[in-house]
């Protein structure tokens, strides 16, 4: 350690024990991004395996088209079906404990069928559902046709009630037939239908969710793979985003103390102070950029120790996240140096500063991932270095990139850093003429 | 006579429109103490700062032992201790860290640094209370603790910038003893204030400035003898004073000057022995005296008579 280091360390140093011994920055500093990026990790669907959804089955129709539509929705694993009566079902949905409601009304299984191939009336299936839960509404809608469908049809085409609506079809048909030669083409069908019934059945028992059966089924499988670099097994992980868009708004807090820090400094004559020794300005402020660049690092690096330990986050690349981190660190110590040097008063400066980063993070993705943004918004984001920070995070977390991959990233905080950090010398220069 | 350790120049500083320092000069001698005084916005702090270094002076120059004040000059900065008006210490940090900061900042460290922050904390009373904060300390030893920040790196200039203000009477005499050491060691002071008896005990010589130039630059014995009036007396009458009353006073031997307010009575005089024989003349004339005091005047006299105003206006 040469003589000329002394002075700078020993800024650094005393920078280092102040902030560790403030309890209160510490907890808002580590505790804070941590509970409330569990919480927000949690509400986006956590980790990887997403929650079935919440619904109440109301069954009236007790026929054994009813039974086997129940038995297909209960054990569809994207579905929590919970029985109950119509008036519990419906306090349950305006109360907002169930999303929504199936009500299989009594005959629906007969009616169905019957419209399956006649021209009757079809019957319907009331959804009650949570009005802050359309999306979910549209989910179970999709699952119930599934269902139903293949229900419905499997009955049709090997099942008792299915024969006996197909022999009374026919003789309707034949009826017909005598003044309407056009019936003739649709009662030859059912004929054929009836031959298909005739056939030995291979399974009849477990619906749509007991395999193949002579019903409809969906004529398509979809092959699910998740769009992002990493390990498969991973995956999109909720809280690895939580923990950065957290991690980067209480950490420039942070930075907003260290510049309110140094306002204090300036106030208190202990500015004066270090500038009368033989110290120069940018040597003060690089000082100063340096402890709270390194705060900022292991801040980060603490949260996501916390991620990866107790929330599953998977972090890809430890060498794209450690650059993420340092550079985010000195992009969060020259916000300080910046709100220093511009700050009038601690007390002004803190309110123009909070806003300013609470502005920075909710437009750099941190509260909402960047790519739900509109995509003007998502253009014009670009311009605010938090969105990199928040986006290079997620890369060399659940998406999985390398440190290459995050390269501009860094760069584009490096640079963001470079532009305040000369922004703040200028001025605490101009003020020292 | 004394090398001359700091010299002046015709200091100028502008902020604005305003000029807060306006062509100062002065000197400081090696082992002399200067008390800078003038009421507040006079331009003390400001050059202050320029001595100190974190300010630049628009023109001007000032020298330290030959060398050449600026905020990069590094070497010269050594050479000054500075005592700032506030109190420029982390509350937040023992009174061994900040020693241990204010010392690493000049360059000391290891055992020569644990020697110093021994031997200041024994210079200001304060080695029992070393690993305490300031935050626990009583007014007057942070004050001292101030001092000692100052001290570390073991300046030959000491600057201090009304070191006293909100110090209780026992804390301000420690900090005199204080003084009065490094005095004795043969430190050179320059000590701003506004409080006339401090700078009385204190300085050997005097410089008073007031909207930014100095109005006066003497030992404090030659500033006195400026003064026509080298006591004054007070008396205050039974009935207002009339005309004719206070044109005889004038006429009479050893009064310098006369201010009259109602019955109240302030007679410059050109000794204190001639405060006698204005009594007396005062009783023949038919008055009837209340209540009288004599004093020697003061530096307060001496800056009322200079600026036309007080210290504290």
């Amino acid at each position: 350690m040469t003589a000329a280091l002394t002075p700078f360390l020993a800024l650094v140093r005393k920078d280092l024990i102040q902030f560790l011994s403030d309890r209160r920055a510490l907890v808002i500093s580590l505790a804070l991004p941590i509970v409330i990026a569990a919480f927000f990790g949690s509400l986006f669907g956590g980790g990887t395996k997403t929650s079935a959804i919440e619904v109440a089955l109301v069954q009236q129709d007790t026929s054994e088209i009813g039974q086997r539509i129940a038995a297909g929705l209960k054990a569809d694993p994207n579905l929590h079906i919970v029985s109950m009566a119509m008036a519990e079902a419906e306090n349950a949905v305006r109360k907002g404990t169930q999303k929504v409601a199936i009500v299989l009304p009594a005959g629906f299984g007969e009616a169905a069928g019957a419209a399956l191939f006649g021209n009757r009336e079809k019957p319907s299936i009331p959804l009650l559902y949570d009005p802050s839960q359309p999306a979910v509404l549209g989910m179970v809608k999709g699952m119930l046709t599934q269902q139903v469908m293949s229900v419905v049809s499997a009955e049709m085409f090997g099942g008792k009630m299915g024969q006996e609506l197909t022999e009374r079809s026919l003789r309707q048909l034949d009826e017909q037939a005598k003044t309407d030669p056009d019936s003739r083409a649709l009662r030859d069908m059912l004929a054929s239908v009836q031959k298909y019934q005739a056939l030995p059945a291979k399974d009849n028992a477990g619906g749509a969710a007991a395999g193949p059966s002579k019903g409809l089924s969906m004529p398509f499988t979809t092959a699910d793979k998740q769009l992002s670099s990493g390990i498969a097994e991973q995956g999109y992980n909720a809280y690895a985003h939580s923990f950065a868009g957290m991690g980067v708004q209480f950490i420039l807090f942070m930075g907003i103390d260290m510049g309110i820090g140094i306002l204090l400094a300036r106030r208190s004559g202990v500015w004066n102070r270090l500038l009368a020794a033989p110290v120069s300005l940018t040597q003060v402020l690089l000082a100063r950029a340096a402890s709270g660049a390194i705060i900022a690092f292991s801040l980060l690096c603490i949260v996501f120790a916390v991620a990866v330990a107790v929330f599953g986050v998977h972090i890809a690349s430890l060498p794209g996240f450690i650059g993420m981190a340092l550079c985010f660190g000195v992009l969060t110590a020259s916000l300080g140096l910046v709100i220093a040097a511009f700050g009038k008063t601690p007390e002004a400066a803190r309110k123009i500063a909070m806003f300013a980063v609470l502005v920075m993070v909710m437009l750099g993705g941190a509260w909402l991932p960047s790519f739900l943004f509109p995509d003007w918004m998502q253009q014009l984001t670009v311009a605010v270095p938090t969105r990199w920070a928040v986006d290079g995070l997620d890369a060399v977390t659940w998406r999985g990139m390398d440190a290459l991959a995050v390269l501009p990233a860094m760069g584009v905080q490096l640079g963001f850093a470079l532009v305040f950090g000369l922004l703040a010398v200028w001025k605490f220069k101009r003020e020292q003429r | 006579m004394s090398p001359v350790l700091l010299s002046v120049n015709n200091l100028v500083k502008t902020y604005g429109t305003r000029r807060a320092v306006d062509g100062v000069s002065f000197r400081v001698l090696a082992g002399q103490t200067v008390g800078l005084l003038g009421p507040n916005g006079a331009g003390k702090s400001t050059t202050v700062g320029m001595l100190c270094g974190f300010l630049t002076p628009d023109s001007g120059e000032i020298f330290l032992g030959g060398e050449r004040i600026a905020p990069g000059a590094a070497a010269v900065k050594r050479k000054i201790g500075v005592v700032p008006q506030d109190l420029a210490l982390y509350e937040d940090l023992s009174a061994l860290e900040n020693l241990r900061l204010f010392g690493a900042l000049y360059g000391l460290r290891g055992k020569l640094l644990a020697e110093r922050i021994e031997k200041v904390l024994g210079q200001v009373n304060l080695l029992d209370r070393a690993r305490d904060k300031p935050a626990t300390y009583s007014g007057g030893m942070k004050r001292r603790l101030n001092i000692a920040a100052a001290l570390m790196h073991d300046p030959e200039l000491l600057i201090l910038d009304e070191p006293t203000v909100g110090v209780d009477p026992q804390s301000r005499n420690a900090i005199f003893d204080t003084l009065e050491a490094l005095q004795a060691q043969g430190k050179a002071l320059i000590y701003t204030s506004h409080y006339m008896e401090e700078v009385e005990r204190l300085a050997d010589h005097i410089v008073i400035i007031d909207h930014g130039k100095v109005l006066a630059d003497e030992s404090p014995a030659s500033l006195h003898s400026r003064l026509a009036a080298q006591a004054a007396l007070r008396v205050e009458l039974a009935e207002p004073a009339h005309a004719s009353l206070l044109d005889g006073l004038r006429g009479q031997r050893g009064v310098t000057s006369l201010i009259a307010d109602g019955g109240a009575l302030d007679i410059g005089l050109a000794q204190a022995a001639d405060a006698l024989p204005v009594m007396g003349w005062l009783q023949q004339a038919g008055c009837r005296p209340l209540h009288f005091a004599t004093a020697r005047t003061s530096l307060e006299d001496i800056f009322l008579s200079l600026t036309g105003r007080t210290l504290r206006d």
